[in-house]
């Protein structure tokens, strides 16, 4: 009920928006061609709501970008009409919300954010042959189902840890390999458990020594013993994979302990490409490293866009750009399918060439679904900043490794 | 799977493990005292405890009052609470009847979680104090600040109780009625009065505890359950109704968790806890001292 209701004041403030854009801005106004109805699905209430938020704000901003550049012009300048879905931070919340999307009749859904969230609402979308791009979620079952609806912009779990990994070891043979013992602390869930595994057994392979992997509870009160243990273990490496709230806490018990490994090396951790950790616990943040989705630091877009999101006082997180290079991805689709046909809009998506975006990706190419191009960078906090520290032809630092201190 | 630690990491630990347990004890001390005098288990405590992080929280983030300085007022403003909650709604709606009271205390622990999660949703929030992670040192070890003041408080507090209980007329009174309702109250004991008040030093032993806990803990609806549950063990081990007895317990159960988080991990941190509490109810059912039934 309160969906329904949050929709129609967001579909009435949206047309009113629209209205005024479209009063101030007559030149523009060239054809009368309807809208084309775009559907962004993102968790805004529930424990997801926080990356929900910032998905919606950069699809939002790509949306007014492009109808202020005149909207899809192959459409005779149709303007994008955003048809907003909370998916409350579960699957079926987020199937829901496609089946409403559908009968409102979008030519494609942007979004998800959480895995089972894409995963279900992919599924929901590809029974309509509706087009479905994935901004964030990693799983890579996401694009090994045969779902030919179903596009993922980012990249997945696998290329995630061994770009991870090869970095890593590329890390610190360039720093004279400093790095040798190994402490792994990851939460004792799904995703921390497996990503812990993975990393034991290729970095043993690759010649690191792993002295502990420690597993801890989400959400965990208190993470004095596990510093307490890297303390006593005194590793080179601190390789985090827990969720934000834990890695904040430990960050921030292993500054109050003294503990100064040579790195913090975290991988697709919610909190070592946050801003609001940086800006919060400046001095436990400082000189942390993750390895995961960020915005091309060098492209001019990345820096206009990073100015408007945090003039309205919020932070730069990398929901934003990937929600902005997504829906750019699929409009450019729309506008070169000359249609709103979803079929047709669905074979647009598989020849994609696009690399308008502002993701480190280069052009856009889709294998069955994933985007090849696709990989994640690594990140470090610099001066109360997060910085590009590899691979080379993104950064914009240079590496803090090994920390002296 | 156990590995050895050198002695001062396992120093630290225990030294860790007593200054969690102090605040245990603290939470322990209003549900004991509660049980000692009004023979119910207080099923609304942990949401209780989890009203008194959010009201911390909320003076900090509106007034600007540091969680230490807000003990006084809050505790003060926790004993009306809790004395206006059993005078006007626990003990009318109870009917003198213990299973009813259970259901009244359990009933107003879901009202209140659930007032919680309607105003603050379920987000889990913390206080950001200059001091929330400075460090004693002690040479040998390494203690967090708001710990070792919540330890010192959480005595003081402990032995402000038994003074209370020991030295002053309502103390007496308090005591009497814990021992023979019917006797205090034929000498002229006001039995609903004391009840109340019983209950708004518990309450008042919350607000406390939560004030200790905020500067280096988090709130959500559900933060308060977590101690209570540990609370409930620590009743049982100090033996029902014992302050030493909630004080000493809480200590004890604070360095298990911490040196069962330190061999077994953080994860099965807990399990001692529980094995504790199974041993003691097999062993020795009134707990260390708890009065010989």
């Amino acid at each position: 009920m309160t969906a329904t209701d949050g929709f129609s004041r967001r579909h009435l403030l949206a047309t009113g928006a629209a209205g005024a854009m479209v009063l101030s801005a007559p030149g523009l106004v060239r054809a009368q061609a309807a809208p084309v109805k775009l559907g962004i699905l993102q968790p805004v209430t529930g424990n997801l709501a926080q990356d929900g938020e910032y998905g919606r704000i950069g699809a939002e901003a790509a949306i007014n970008e492009i109808n202020q550049a005149g909207g899809i012009k192959s459409l005779g300048g149709a303007r994008i009409e955003m048809v907003f879905g909370d998916a409350r931070s579960n699957p079926e919340a987020g199937t829901q919300e496609v089946e409403r999307m559908h009968a409102e009749g979008v030519a494609a859904v942007v979004g998800g954010f959480a895995s089972p969230i894409c995963l279900a609402a992919s599924q929901a979308a590809s029974r309509y042959d509706l087009p479905y791009v994935v901004d964030v979620g990693v799983s890579d079952q996401i694009v090994s189902r045969g779902l030919k609806n179903t596009f993922r912009f980012g990249p997945g779990f696998g290329t995630c840890t061994r770009v991870a990994i090869e970095n890593l070891v590329k890390l610190n043979d360039a720093a004279g390999k400093p790095a040798k013992t190994v402490v792994l602390v990851h939460e004792d869930g799904l995703f921390g458990t497996g990503l812990a595994k993975l990393m034991n057994e290729r970095l043993s392979a690759l010649g690191f020594q792993i002295l502990e992997t420690i597993a801890h509870p989400t959400p965990a009160r208190d993470m004095s013993n596990v510093a307490l243990r890297i303390r006593a273990l005194n590793p080179d490496l601190v390789i985090p994979s827990s969720y934000y709230g834990e890695f904040v806490l430990l960050a921030r018990t292993m500054q109050q302990q003294r503990i100064r490994p040579k790195g913090i090396y975290a991988v697709l951790n919610g909190a070592a490409s946050n801003f609001r950790f940086v800006k919060e616990f400046p001095d436990a943040a400082l000189n942390v490293m993750d390895c995961n989705h960020w915005a091309d630091p060098r492209k001019p877009k990345t820096a206009e866009l990073r100015r408007q999101v945090e003039a309205t006082g919020r932070f730069w997180l990398y929901n934003v750009p990937l929600n902005y290079s997504a829906v750019k991805l699929t409009a450019d689709a729309i506008e070169r399918a000359g249609s709103r046909d979803r079929v047709k809009i669905i074979e647009a998506l598989a020849a994609s060439t696009f690399s308008d975006h502002i993701m480190p990706y280069g052009p856009t190419k889709f294998e069955n679904g994933q985007n090849m191009g696709a990989a994640p960078v690594n990140t470090q906090v610099q001066g109360g900043d997060i910085k590009v520290i590899f691979p080379d032809a993104f950064a914009d630092a240079k590496p803090v490794f090994p920390v002296v201190g | 799977m156990l590995r050895s630690y050198p002695p001062q990491i396992v120093l630290e630990a225990v030294l860790n493990g007593l200054l969690t347990g102090a605040v245990y004890a603290l939470v322990a001390l209003g549900l004991t005292l509660v049980y000692g005098v009004l023979h119910i288990i207080n099923f609304a405590h942990g949401a209780m405890l989890t009203l008194a992080m959010f009201a911390v929280l909320m003076v900090h983030l509106g007034f600007g009052l540091d969680p230490y300085l807000a003990i006084a007022p809050l505790a003060a403003l926790f004993f009306l609470f809790g004395y206006g909650l059993q005078r006007f709604v626990i003990s009318p709606a109870s009917r003198n009847d213990d299973g009813a009271i259970l259901l009244v205390t359990l009933g107003l622990s879901i009202v209140i979680e659930n007032a919680l999660l309607a105003v603050f949703r379920s987000d889990t929030r913390s206080l950001t104090l200059d001091y929330s992670f400075s460090i004693v040192d002690l040479g040998f070890a390494l203690l967090s600040l708001p710990r070792v003041i919540g330890f010192g408080v959480a005595i003081l507090v402990a032995g402000a109780l038994w003074a209370i209980l020991a030295l002053t007329d309502t103390g007496k009174a308090i005591r009497a009625v814990a021992k023979e309702k019917l006797g205090a109250a034929l000498v002229g004991i006001d039995v609903n009065h004391v009840y109340a008040v019983t209950f708004g030093l518990g309450a008042a032993t919350i607000a406390i505890a939560a004030c200790l806990l905020m500067p280096s803990f988090y709130v959500n609806p559900r933060a308060g359950n977590a101690f209570v549950l540990v609370a409930f063990t620590v009743v049982v081990l100090g033996g029902m109704g014992s302050i030493p007895g909630a004080l000493v317990g809480g200590l004890i159960i604070g360095v298990v968790e911490s040196l069962c988080g330190l061999y077994l991990g953080d994860s099965l941190g807990q399990i001692g806890i529980f094995l504790i509490f199974i041993l003691v109810l097999l062993l020795r059912p009134t707990g260390l001292f708890g009065a010989r039934a």
